[in-house]
Parts: structure tokens; C-alpha cells; sequence
């Protein structure tokens, strides 16, 4: 249990935040925040602990937002089991991508290239397709209530958000303590003596994809009930790519507060750039595509990493000095 | 006499034009110590990553107690019992030496907890009981040999392949090694060795199969294979026999 | 009715687009070629370059493809400092780190573009623009045909460096061979932004040719790069005739996909043929086989 003690302090700090905090501008940032990093964390499982890194993963979110959404206006869906289904699709999407690339054995730039090319062939599929309302996207209607997963305060939409966070750490953790999970590690850290010891290292990765792409779609199937809107160039666009690989690689790969603390840290740097310069187009992403070259040229294991070694450079010191107190 | 646990019969493979292991048989029983020699380039590892399932063959049959189980990938290989370690060594870099063997030891055990606490007996098992917390890119040439043989072990395997694991190592480092490995055949499990270290392999093995071109080209006991001064000349470079029968002798 | 004369026309216009993406992609091949990575700053850098063009023409009055003399070795430099600077340093010799510097880079510079020049689109309008010379049964654009030679020409000259001079024998050696080439004295890292440099050259005398019937705009790479992607897949990655004669094959393809079902739809079979390919055959059509 004594491992999930700091997944449930982080978290049950967040939670107390919209008690004392009721400006809508900062819950809206704070909610926009925790769906990336939602998308992140599930970047994290594949990329981060099983090393395949995907340039797409936009098929997933973009997924995940198409099904809750065409589920409940086409089809008279309730929103929350609208919301379950954009889960399972994208993990079906996750299946069939991950399916295809691993048993084709492609690596690095090439699994790189076929994740980005799937994301965007449903890209342009969602742009003409009647059923995603083609070019003009879908609006969802306004129906509050908890039943068709509306809600008027944003700080219900900020706890909902934040209790899917809190269940994708717990997955990261639980990875962590597994049998998969070091499976998962062994292929990222070396294939074939992870094959050599007995690690299926396909369906591994395949596993670890499913996972991923369920989580990523969530973070989809939440911007739809949050905004009400989905186009293809939102729901399956590279900007959703690029911030769920941007935060847990700025926050720390493999670890289980990386993609939170990277989205915490990516979205303050963009929303204080735009207060400071006012709203340019192009300058947020243009600080993201700076931060990432930094943080991999200078702490290539992100900031977990970089305060995990500052942390192990000074605990000798602190250790000796609290020995010297015991027997001062 | 009863079947021989590990049983290769007339492999061969083929690289393009190239027939890097040609129609070679060899047998391995269980609770011994098989060496393979042979000049480089022989075909040596090319078999072994037959065996272990990491290359089809291209002809011939790999049989592992009696079943046949040619063209199997190496994961359920490992399952079944062979493991294999690498000549090139292959460590998980970027994890602790305990970590390392403990993926090797989550074959045979799904808990956690028990896998760590068998890679710590695993890792003392081979002297590395000090080093056990050590990230596995910070051991020596020494260090990583070892591990290598930790992670195969923590497999329970009842077949193990060991692709050069004395190369590189200084004579106090393999006097300190080799008992390790007869402990093993000791314990009942079948062990192929590939080795350039004349001495050790020689003192070691119980049987020697020499392999060169692609092909066996003289099988026996050490005594045998060293009283066949010709082809070990042939194979072996200007003055092996000798050396052989020096190593052999005492 | 489907004339024959028709579906010649769209296979002309198919090879004169594919001549271009041919360059593209042979920039793209040369730097996978040899650094082993897919670089995908590829895009954004050609928008760049679309934009130099652009300026170099607006505020200098350059006709683009006097401005490719100078803009070619201008972003041989860009490349080379890119490499040698920035992607070697950063990437600490990992692939994976590679390929996430030069998405980084991609986002930085397009969104630089995007926050310099906002979204519109710029063209430039030549004298010649719409001159074309007509074949009896369609009408080629002259600047489509220039670039079409001139994209062989480049080619041309691309292997005349690699087989005459000494740096492109040490390319070619570090590509086959890199701790052998560093072992006997060639500086790898020089090596590999030189590549880096050749590959961004390529793209700069790429946006050169395309300026006079193309627009300049902060993604207007992407579309081209994309396309690369599929035909550096489609050719064998690193293989230079097949980045050529890939570029031409897509061209047509896309010229008359866009013919039989639409531009949009046109672009998918693009895709198609660009995942089939990396699923089946990785290493590409003219590839060197397993």
C-alpha cells in the first residue's frame, strides 16, 4: 500500500483546490492541464516504459472524442456509456495500429512514422466522412446534467478530470509492481535479451499499446463532454501528438508523476508566455518545441529525473548529518 | 542410453550465398558440459541463435527432450527451458544488476516480490551479491559476463547456451567463474558452452564437438578431440594441438 | 468518356509534382541514409524555405530560381550548424532522443513561421507564371518543366559529390560503416551534419522550384514532407534512385487518385500505400533485401 501513499497525497492536494480557488479562467487551465496530462500519461506507458515512441497518438484521442460524440448525437447514446465506448474504441484503435507495427517488427523511426501516418489517414478520413460531420465537425448539444455528463460548474468538470488522472498513476504504479511492467521495461531496455528470458516482447508491446491508447482516448472522450465540439483537426490533429509525447518526455519518461508534472509545467510555460505577449498564434508551441530540445539536451530524463539525482547528490549529506544528531 | 535432452540434427543455415552452419548435429545431455569449438566465423554463434530461436534454419531439426521444437521463437524456447546468454553481452542498461535478473526470474514467478527475492539468491549465486543495487551499465567487462549468466539462471532453465562467457575475463576472474558453471552441470542441467579459452573449455567439458566452416569436424571427449591432432592443425592454427595436449595434461 | 489523352495528361502533370517531391525526398533519404534517423524538422524546414524564397524575391527582387544559388548553400549551412550544434549535442547519441530534437525543431520552426508571418499564404507572380507550352493534346507549365530538369540535375550533381570528392567517400563509408570510418580518422560528427546540410540544401532548391506555382505558408512543408515520408518508405530508406524514381511513382499515383476520387481521398491512397509498404515491406520496393 505504501506505494500509492504519495499517488493519493498528490492527488487529494489537487482535489482540495477548487475549495478555495473559484476563478473559472484558472479552473479551466487547471482542467485543460490534467486532460493533457491524462494524454500524456498514456504516451508514458508505451513510450515511456516500453521505449516505442509513437508520433501519433492523436489516432487514439482523436478516436475516443469521434465515438462519445457520434455515439450520443447520432445514435441517442447516454453520454457515459458514449464515454466508456470512446475508451474501448481507442483501444481497439491501439490493437490494430500496435497490432500491425509490432508483428511487422518496426522500431524507432519507422514505428515513429506509421503511428503519425495512421493518425493521419483518420485525419483526413474525419474530414470527409458524413458520419464525423465531415469539415464542420460535431457540436454536441447542451443538455446539462449529471446524466448526459454536462456540467454547469467547472469545478465538477475539474474533479472528473482529476479522478482519471488519478486512476491512469495508479495504472502507472501498478505497471511498476508487475510482472508486465517489467517485462515491458526489459524490451524497452534491450528486445533481444528480454526475448531471451522468455518475454513475449510482442505481445508486450502490444499490451502495453492497448493500454496507452484506452488511456489517451480517455482525454479525448473528456474534450468532447467539456467543449462540446470535436473537429478532425482538433480530435485527430498533430497538436495532440506532440503534447502527449511533449509532457511526460519535459516531466520524465517511465515515471509515474512524469506526464503530470511535464503538463503542469508545458501548459504554465504557454499560458505565461500569452499573458506576457498577449495571444500570438504559434508562440505557445513554438516555446514547446524549444523546451523539448532543452530538456533532452540538458536533463534527458526529465524533471523527475533531474530532481531524483539532485536528490541523491545532497541525501548523503542529510543522512550523515542526521546519523551525527542521533548520537550528538 | 537415454535420449540427450538438447538433440540438433542436420541444421543448417543459410545467409544468401553463404551456408554459415552446414548440416550439423550434435546432442547435449542433460547434467554435463558440451563445448563447442572452432576457429571465428566457424558458424559457432549462428547455431546457437538456431537453437535458441532467434534464426530459422534453413534445413535440420532442433529436438529439446524429445519434442520437436525447430523454428520456435525464443520466448517460448526460454519457456520450455533452453536460455541462452549472449557473446556480445546484452544488459538492460538502464536497470539495477538485481532488476536485470529478476526479468529473467518473472518467468517462472509472477509475483513481484519473489522474483526480487530469487534474483538477489541468483545474483549471489555468481559473486554478485555486492553489487546487487549497481546500475548494470556501471559493471565491468567481469561484472557483465556474470550477469549474463545471473539473468539465464533465474530461468530455471534445464538447457543453457553460453556464448563466450570466460572471453575477456583475467585467469583469477575464470578460476573464480568456472566452478560456478560445473556446479550447474552438477545440479542436473545440460550446458553447450561456446569458448576460444582453450584451457578452461578442455578441463570443463565432458564432451567437445569442433565446428569449422559450417561444419562438425571432429567430435569426442577432450582426450579424443586433442588426439586428433590433424584436424584440430587444420582448424585450429599452427601449434593448437600442442597447446591443447599442455592444457589437456594436467 | 475517359480519352487516353486524358489520363497522359494527368500522368505528365503526375511526374512534373513527382520530380519535386523527388527532391524533397532525397534530402530525406540522404540524411536516413547515413544518420539513420527520419528527420522530421524535413517539413518545417522547407517551409522555411518557401518563405527565403518568398522574401528573396519580394524584398530583393530574386527570381526564385537565381535565389536557389544562393539560397542552397545558405541552408547547407543552416543544416550543418542544425546537426552539429544542435540534434548531435542534444540527442546524446540516441536515436530516440534524435528523433524527438528534430520534432522539436519541426514545432519550433514552424510555429517561429507561423508567429512571423502569421497563416496567410504568400505567392510570388513571375512574368513567365503562366506560360506553358502546349503538346497537341495538354499544356505543361515552363516553370513545371524547369523544375522537372532541374531536379535531375541536382541529382546529378548530389552524385557526382558523392562519388568524386573525398567528403562524400567519407559519407558514403560512415553510412556503410561508422565506427570503421571513425576508427580510420573521418570525423563522424562533421560527417553527419555535412549530410545534414546536403539533405536541408536539397529542400531549399526544392521550395526554389516550387515558389513559382506553390505558395509559402507556415505548414506549407508538411503536405510535401509527408509525401517524402512515403516515397523515402516506398524507395528503401537511404536509397537514392529510389527516392527518384518513388517520387515519380507518387507523383502519378497522386495525380490520378486525384483524378478518379478526389483530391482529399486521393491523399489517403497516398497513405495507403505508404502504410502498406512499411508493414510489408519495410525496407522498401528497392531496398536491399533481409
Amino acid at each position: 500500500m505504501k506505494a500509492f501513499v504519495p499517488i493519493a497525497v498528490v492527488v487529494a492536494m489537487l482535489a482540495t483546490v477548487p475549495a478555495f480557488l473559484h476563478s473559472n479562467v484558472v479552473l479551466n487551465f487547471l482542467v485543460v492541464t490534467l486532460m493533457i496530462a491524462l494524454a500524456g500519461q498514456g504516451w508514458n506507458i508505451l513510450g515511456g516504459y516500453g521505449g516505442q515512441y509513437s508520433f501519433g497518438h492523436a489516432a487514439f484521442f482523436g478516436t475516443g472524442a469521434y465515438v462519445t460524440a457520434i455515439l450520443q448525437m447520432r445514435y441517442g447514446v447516454n453520454a457515459w456509456l458514449g464515454f466508456a465506448a470512446g475508451i474501448a474504441a481507442g483501444a481497439v484503435i491501439g490493437a490494430i495500429v500496435g497490432g500491425l507495427a509490432f508483428r511487422a517488427g518496426l522500431r524507432s523511426s519507422y514505428f515513429a512514422l506509421v503511428t503519425l501516418a495512421f493518425a493521419e489517414v483518420l485525419r483526413i478520413l474525419a474530414s470527409v466522412a458524413p458520419i464525423t460531420g465531415a469539415g464542420v465537425g460535431i457540436l454536441l448539444k447542451l443538455d446539462l446534467g449529471t446524466r448526459s455528463f454536462q456540467f454547469q460548474s467547472r469545478a465538477i468538470f475539474y474533479l472528473v478530470i482529476l479522478a482519471l488522472v488519478a486512476v491512469a498513476l495508479v495504472i502507472a504504479r501498478l505497471l511498476e509492481r508487475s510482472r508486465f511492467g517489467a517485462w515491458l521495461i526489459a524490451v524497452r531496455e534491450n528486445e533481444d535479451a528480454a526475448m531471451a528470458l522468455g518475454v513475449d516482447a510482442f505481445a508486450v508491446k502490444l499490451g502495453a499499446m492497448i493500454i496507452s491508447a484506452a488511456i489517451t482516448a480517455a482525454a479525448g472522450c473528456f474534450y468532447v463532454q467539456y467543449f462540446l465540439f470535436i473537429d478532425a483537426g482538433i480530435g485527430y490533429g498533430s497538436w495532440i501528438s506532440i503534447e502527449a509525447l511533449l509532457t511526460p518526455i519535459i516531466g520524465g519518461t517511465g515515471t509515474v508523476f512524469g506526464a503530470l508534472l511535464g503538463a503542469l509545467v508545458v501548459k504554465s510555460l504557454g499560458e505565461g508566455a500569452k499573458l506576457i505577449t498577449g495571444d500570438i498564434p504559434g508562440l505557445d508551441l513554438m516555446i514547446y518545441g524549444a523546451v523539448l530540445i532543452l530538456v533532452i539536451r540538458f536533463a534527458p530524463r526529465g524533471l523527475v529525473g533531474a530532481v531524483t539525482d539532485a536528490y541523491d547528490y545532497l541525501r548523503p549529506a542529510a543522512q550523515k548529518r542526521a546519523v551525527e544528531a542521533a548520537h550528538g | 542410453m537415454v535420449e540427450p535432452l538438447l538433440r540438433v540434427e542436420g541444421v543448417s543455415r543459410r545467409f544468401g550465398g553463404l551456408l554459415a552452419v552446414n548440416a550439423v548435429s550434435l546432442s547435449a545431455p542433460a547434467a554435463s558440459i558440451t563445448a563447442l569449438i572452432g576457429p571465428n566465423g566457424a558458424g559457432k554463434t549462428t547455431l546457437f541463435s538456431v537453437i535458441s530461436g532467434f534464426l530459422k534454419p534453413s534445413a535440420g531439426h532442433v529436438r529439446y527432450d524429445g519434442m520437436d521444437v525447430t523454428g520456435e521463437p525464443p520466448h517460448r524456447l526460454a519457456r520450455r527451458g533452453i536460455a541462452r546468454t549472449f557473446q556480445i553481452v546484452q544488459p538492460f542498461a538502464g536497470l539495477t544488476v538485481r532488476h536485470n535478473i529478476a526479468v529473467g526470474a518473472h518467468l517462472r514467478h509472477r509475483a513481484r516480490d519473489v522474483a526480487l527475492q530469487m534474483a538477489e539468491q541468483v545474483g549471489r549465486e555468481v559473486g554478485l551479491g555486492e553489487l546487487l543495487d549497481r546500475p548494470a551499465h556501471t559493471l565491468t567487462v567481469a561484472g557483465r559476463k556474470r550477469l549474463e549468466l545471473a539473468r539465464a539462471l533465474a530461468t530455471e532453465p534445464k538447457v543453457l547456451l553460453l556464448d563466450e562467457v570466460l572471453a575477456g575475463l583475467n585467469p583469477s576472474e575464470i578460476r573464480a567463474i568456472v566452478p560456478a558453471i560445473r556446479a550447474l552441470a552438477t545440479r542436473g542441467i545440460a550446458i553447450v558452452m561456446i569458448e576460444h579459452m582453450m584451457q578452461a573449455a578442455m578441463s570443463l567439458a565432458d564432451r567437445v564437438f569442433v565446428l569449422a566452416e559450417g561444419r562438425i569436424i571432429a567430435e569426442g571427449s577432450p582426450a579424443e578431440v586433442v588426439a586428433d591432432p590433424e584436424v584440430v592443425e587444420a582448424y585450429l592454427g599452427h601449434g593448437a594441438a600442442a597447446r591443447m595436449r599442455a592444457a589437456y595434461g594436467h | 468518356m475517359l480519352s487516353p489523352l486524358i489520363l497522359l495528361s494527368a500522368v505528365i502533370n503526375g511526374l512534373m509534382t513527382g520530380a519535386v517531391y523527388a527532391l524533397v525526398a532525397l534530402g530525406l533519404t540522404l540524411i536516413y541514409g547515413v544518420l539513420h534517423i527520419i528527420n522530421f524538422a524535413h517539413g518545417a524546414l522547407l517551409s522555411a524555405a518557401l518563405f527565403a524564397a518568398f522574401l528573396a524575391w519580394q524584398k530583393l527582387g530574386l527570381d526564385p530560381y537565381i535565389a536557389a544559388f544562393a539560397l542552397a548553400p545558405l541552408f547547407f549551412a543552416l543544416g550543418y550548424a542544425l546537426q552539429r550544434f544542435v540534434i548531435g549535442p542534444a540527442s546524446h547519441a540516441d536515436d530516440r532522443n534524435m528523433l524527438l530534437v528534430t520534432l522539436g525543431l519541426a514545432v519550433l520552426i514552424e510555429n517561429g513561421l507561423l508567429y512571423e508571418f502569421h497563416a496567410d499564404t504568400r505567392t510570388v507572380e513571375l512574368a513567365y507564371g503562366f506560360k506553358s507550352i502546349d503538346l497537341g493534346f495538354t499544356f505543361v507549365a515552363v516553370s513545371r518543366l524547369i523544375s522537372f530538369v532541374a531536379v535531375f540535375a541536382v541529382a546529378l550533381v548530389l552524385w557526382l559529390i558523392m562519388t568524386l570528392t573525398d567528403t562524400g567517400k567519407a559519407i558514403r563509408a560512415v553510412a556503410r560503416e561508422k565506427l570503421g570510418a571513425e576508427l580510420s580518422g573521418i570525423e563522424v560528427a562533421h560527417i553527419y551534419a555535412v549530410t545534414f546540410g546536403l539533405g536541408t540544401a536539397c529542400v531549399a532548391i526544392a521550395a526554389c522550384l516550387l515558389i513559382p506555382n506553390y505558395y509559402a505558408n507556415p505548414s506549407a512543408g508538411n503536405a510535401f514532407v509527408l509525401i517524402a515520408f512515403t516515397i523515402v518508405v516506398l524507395g528503401g530508406m537511404g536509397s537514392v534512385p529510389g527516392a527518384l524514381i518513388g517520387g515519380l511513382v507518387i507523383g502519378v499515383v497522386e495525380s490520378l487518385g486525384g483524378f478518379f476520387f478526389g483530391e482529399s481521398l486521393g491523399q489517403v491512397g497516398i497513405f495507403l500505400i505508404f502504410i502498406v509498404v512499411l508493414l510489408v515491406r519495410p525496407r522498401g520496393l528497392f531496398g536491399a533485401s533481409a
